[in-house]
């Protein structure tokens, strides 16, 4: 066990934990930040995604020791108020089924669009298809994106 | 019979200024650049609001809360449902909060999610839920202002009287109304009349989502609970001996719990668990037959040439027909296992205490949780509860409660609360599954191509109904013969969405195809062909309305102009199941050489559309479930233990592999069925036979990108 300093939503926290516990687990158990979603837990679904350092992120394969210094947005942080224009986008377009995967989408979407504002439908898809939705609510993240991108 | 328009995005941006209430929605979250008003929880709308009936409550202040009593798993029936009851009450959606209602067996009946049951059953509960209601509130306005009730008129939550100029809000009668007692039968709404059902309203837990708030049950925490991990033993094992001795040593584990043939790694978070997990050392043996997937593909081939039949359906003189032929189509079609994947993995909170326990969780089936808690613990039903979280997928895997009874076994052996959880891999190789099948399927065709025999034999694995005996051509063919053979084998299966049709549809759809092949008819001619025989001459019972498959399959060929493009290479299905009728049209473009998915085409008539936003939401859910796992998903066995262990092997459908989509439903003036299994069904044999269009190879076996005839052909799937 042993501390760590962690800078998560622009705060920071300390947690005593082993150095190999993934980012996702300190997240979701050790600080009650249970937006990024646990589902794989190998790094191929994307449903625990989060920012670090304003990269899309797979927390779940992500140890704790390797965050250092690095600034880490988790779904709950993304914006203030739920208004992050993604989130707008996603509401909008009433994305989700179950809803689930649906944080881990918003991120990807969110460092996407950070990246290249202004995307083609290519780049869209290029981009969203490290998440996966269950419900298949494929033709509407990519509807959300492009209208996130277009109202940004 | 009028089609709807198909769903635009000017549907969106239309009500893209309506909010909903969920538990802590703010009214003006859509319009972020307004100013901030105060909103007054639901819990304190609630502490004000008199009940009315199982399913509402209003408050002095005129806001209503409705509850939702079946599980939410994405079918969206926590928006649909509400809807229902605002409808008839003349509420305001925009002062409507849904709250989720816990297990009870007293207010509601049928509070699971499985079979696409929910809105046939309820529908006209609901309205009746909201038609009291109203019709209280009509009766205290009329007597406040000493007006007669029939002149009274009602709209978004507003009661007025023309004649004496008075209105008010429902908040004003609400006292005075809830202590009135509401008529057993009240006039229901004429459906032209509706203002809410068919809008397209968004769902109801739209912000929780999308700001990550506690929802779904593996984010349910309480202070000083526990977490818990299980191994299971491989299916036909038991457990030999364990050694817990590395997996207690492991900072973080409090105790190791052997009940069954499971053992559970206890202990203050989830991490050190996964870790524990796999040091557990544990020696199985042999109790039963193991099996592998090797082994199944022998016993079907065993038992579909010896096995002892059950006679589902007998129509006519099969052998005679089959003697008189011109011509006999054959084909066998199988499945693989499948698992239920959704994408939160089961979990479930217990706290068994002397007398009662509290269960807190995602399931489909509280009632059957609750019975399975009792029956472990001896404490009566009456003192366990259940409370409903949002459920993240089911796809029929939470209609089993073997997760909550680990959950109740562990609270239980550690005397305190606890909450279990799987990881993927528990998911994949310790669940229950969609089983394997095979079909046989036979054809007497006549010298002008009419089919005058038809024989379907299926070979499943512990259950007795691998087979539907009332489903088309049924009814169509004079002689039928229509057989179950049952393998029992030690895995366990369920209910995966779409029971047996999930497969069935497709071997059924696809041999129909190779009859209209061999027959010298085109597909849609053939099916309108023998449509008009079971209309006019059906034989035996059928399941299906006739004069519905005739209206889906007419639309779906119009809409996807069919056989119009010769270069574009077309494969329909029409499936009736779950009450609803949904028929596809797969189109695939020949680029060069390289046949190309690009659009399915779906015309479902699920009789009136509640939201058309959730209905096209399963209708392309379900194709897109329906396609990823005709085309990628395989589960096999290994002496008992499934082989895919994570989504690296276990192939799930991605954004980049599902074509364009365009829904249509059909208005039949019926009242609504269910959507949440019956467009998946038929979208296998869609594109299936349009790949035999494009291609000529006849995929008979799932998944499609493993079968040998698949191997050389370059299948693209692009939108545009």
């Amino acid at each position: 066990m042993a501390n760590f300093n962690l800078k998560i939503n622009g705060k920071s926290h300390t947690v005593d934990v082993e150095d190999d516990t993934p980012l996702l687990w300190v997240l979701r158990d050790h600080l009650g930040l249970v937006g990024t979603k646990f589902s794989c837990g190998i790094a191929q679904c994307g449903a625990c995604t989060v920012h670090l350092n304003g990269n899309a992120t797979f927390s779940c394969v992500t140890p704790v020791s390797s965050v250092g210094n690095g600034e880490v947005v988790t779904i709950e942080g993304l914006s203030e108020d739920g208004d992050h224009p993604v989130q707008k986008a996603w509401a909008e377009v009433d994305v989700a089924q179950c809803g689930y995967c649906q944080a881990g989408q918003i991120m990807t979407a969110a460092a996407f669009l950070e990246e290249n504002p202004k995307p083609s439908m290519e780049e869209i898809d290029n981009a969203m298809n490290r998440n996966i939705c269950r419900c298949g609510t494929y033709h509407k993240i990519r509807e959300a994106v492009a209208l996130a991108a277009k109202t940004n | 019979m009028a089609t709807l328009t198909k769903a635009s995005r000017r549907d969106f941006l239309k009500i893209a200024g309506t909010s909903v209430g969920g538990l802590v929605i703010g009214f003006n979250w859509f319009s972020c650049d307004s100013p901030k008003v105060e909103v007054i929880s639901t819990e304190e709308i609630l502490a004000q609001a008199k009940s009315f009936n199982s399913y509402l409550s209003i408050s002095p202040s005129g806001d209503v809360v409705i509850y939702s009593p079946n599980p939410e798993l994405g079918q969206n029936i926590k928006t649909s449902f509400p809807m229902v009851v605002a409808e008839e009450l003349e509420a305001d959606w925009e002062k409507v909060r849904v709250v989720q209602a816990n297990l009870d067996t007293e207010k509601y009946d049928r509070q699971l999610t499985g079979g696409s049951g929910a809105m046939p059953h309820s529908w006209e509960i609901l309205r009746k839920a909201g038609a009291t209601a109203k019709f209280v509130l009509v009766a205290a306005a009329a007597k406040t202002w000493n007006v007669p009730a029939e002149e009274i008129t009602l709209e978004k939550g507003i009661i007025s009287h023309k004649g004496s100029g008075k209105s008010g809000h429902f908040g004003e009668f609400v006292a005075e109304a809830s202590a009135m007692t509401a008529p057993e039968e009240v006039t229901l709404k004429d459906k032209k009349d509706f203002k809410i059902i068919g809008t397209p309203v968004k769902n109801v837990d739209t912000k929780e989502m999308y700001t990550g708030k506690p929802l779904f049950g593996l984010d349910f925490y309480r202070e000083g609970m526990k977490h818990a991990m299980i191994q299971r033993a491989p299916f036909g094992m038991k457990i030999k001996t364990v050694d817990e001795s590395a997996a207690r040593a492991v900072a973080g584990v409090t105790d190791v719990v052997t009940f069954g043939t499971s053992v559970a790694v206890v202990g203050t978070s989830t991490w050190p668990l996964m870790k524990a997990k796999k040091l557990l050392r544990i020696e199985y043996e042999p109790d039963g037959t193991v099996e592998s997937t090797t082994d199944h593909d022998r016993i079907f081939t065993d038992l579909m040439a010896n096995g002892k039949a059950e006679v589902k359906r007998s129509d006519g003189d099969v052998n005679q027909a089959f003697k008189s032929a011109a011509k006999v189509v054959v084909a066998e079609y199988q499945c693989p296992f499948l698992a239920h994947s959704p994408m939160e993995p089961e979990n479930f909170f217990a706290h068994v205490q002397a007398d009662k326990v509290e269960l807190i969780g995602p399931t489909q089936t509280p009632d059957r949780a609750r019975l399975a808690a009792a029956e472990i613990t001896g404490i009566p039903k009456e003192n366990i509860t259940v409370e409903l979280t949002r459920l993240g997928g089911g796809f029929g895997r939470r209609l089993r409660a073997d997760y909550v009874e680990e959950a109740v076994h562990v609270s239980k052996a550690i005397n305190g609360p606890v909450k279990v959880s799987w990881s993927r891999e528990d998911e994949l190789t310790g669940g229950a599954y969609r089983p394997a099948v095979r079909y046989r399927f036979e054809a007497a065709l006549d010298v002008e191509g009419n089919m005058i025999g038809y024989k379907l034999r299926g070979v499943g694995m512990n259950e007795a109904n691998s087979t539907r005996p009332n489903n088309f051509p049924c009814g169509a063919v004079e002689n039928v013969l229509i057989e179950n053979v049952v393998h029992t084998s030690p895995i366990t299966i369920n209910a995966w969405r779409a029971p047996v049709t999930n497969f069935l549809a497709y071997a059924e759809q696809s041999f129909l195809d190779e009859v209209a092949l061999e027959a010298g008819k085109d597909p849609v001619q053939m099916r309108l062909e023998l449509y008009e025989k079971a209309k006019s001459n059906p034989i035996g019972n059928t399941d299906y309305n006739v004069n519905r498959m005739i209206a889906v399959t007419k639309e779906v060929a119009e809409k996807s102009n069919w056989g119009k493009n010769p270069d574009v290479k077309q494969g329909i299905s029409v499936y009736f199941s779950h009450r609803s009728y949904v028929a596809q049209v797969a189109n695939i473009e020949m680029q060069g050489g390289t046949p190309v998915l690009k659009k399915i085409t779906a015309v479902t008539d699920c009789g009136m559309v509640v939201n058309p936003i959730g209905a096209n939401h399963q209708v392309r859910g379900g194709i897109v479930d329906g396609m990823g796992h005709a085309m990628f998903t395989n589960l096999t066995f290994e002496n008992g233990v499934p082989k895919q262990k994570n989504f690296d092997s276990y192939r799930l459908i991605r954004l980049k592999e599902v074509p364009e989509i365009d829904t249509y439903f059909l208005d039949s003036g019926f009242d609504p069925t269910g959507l949440g299994e019956p467009a998946l069904p038929p979208t296998g044999g869609a594109i299936a036979n349009a790949i035999f269009a494009a291609t000529g190879r006849r995929l008979r076996s799932q998944p499609f990108i493993e079968q040998k005839e698949f191997s050389d052909i370059k299948l693209e799937i692009r939108r545009a």
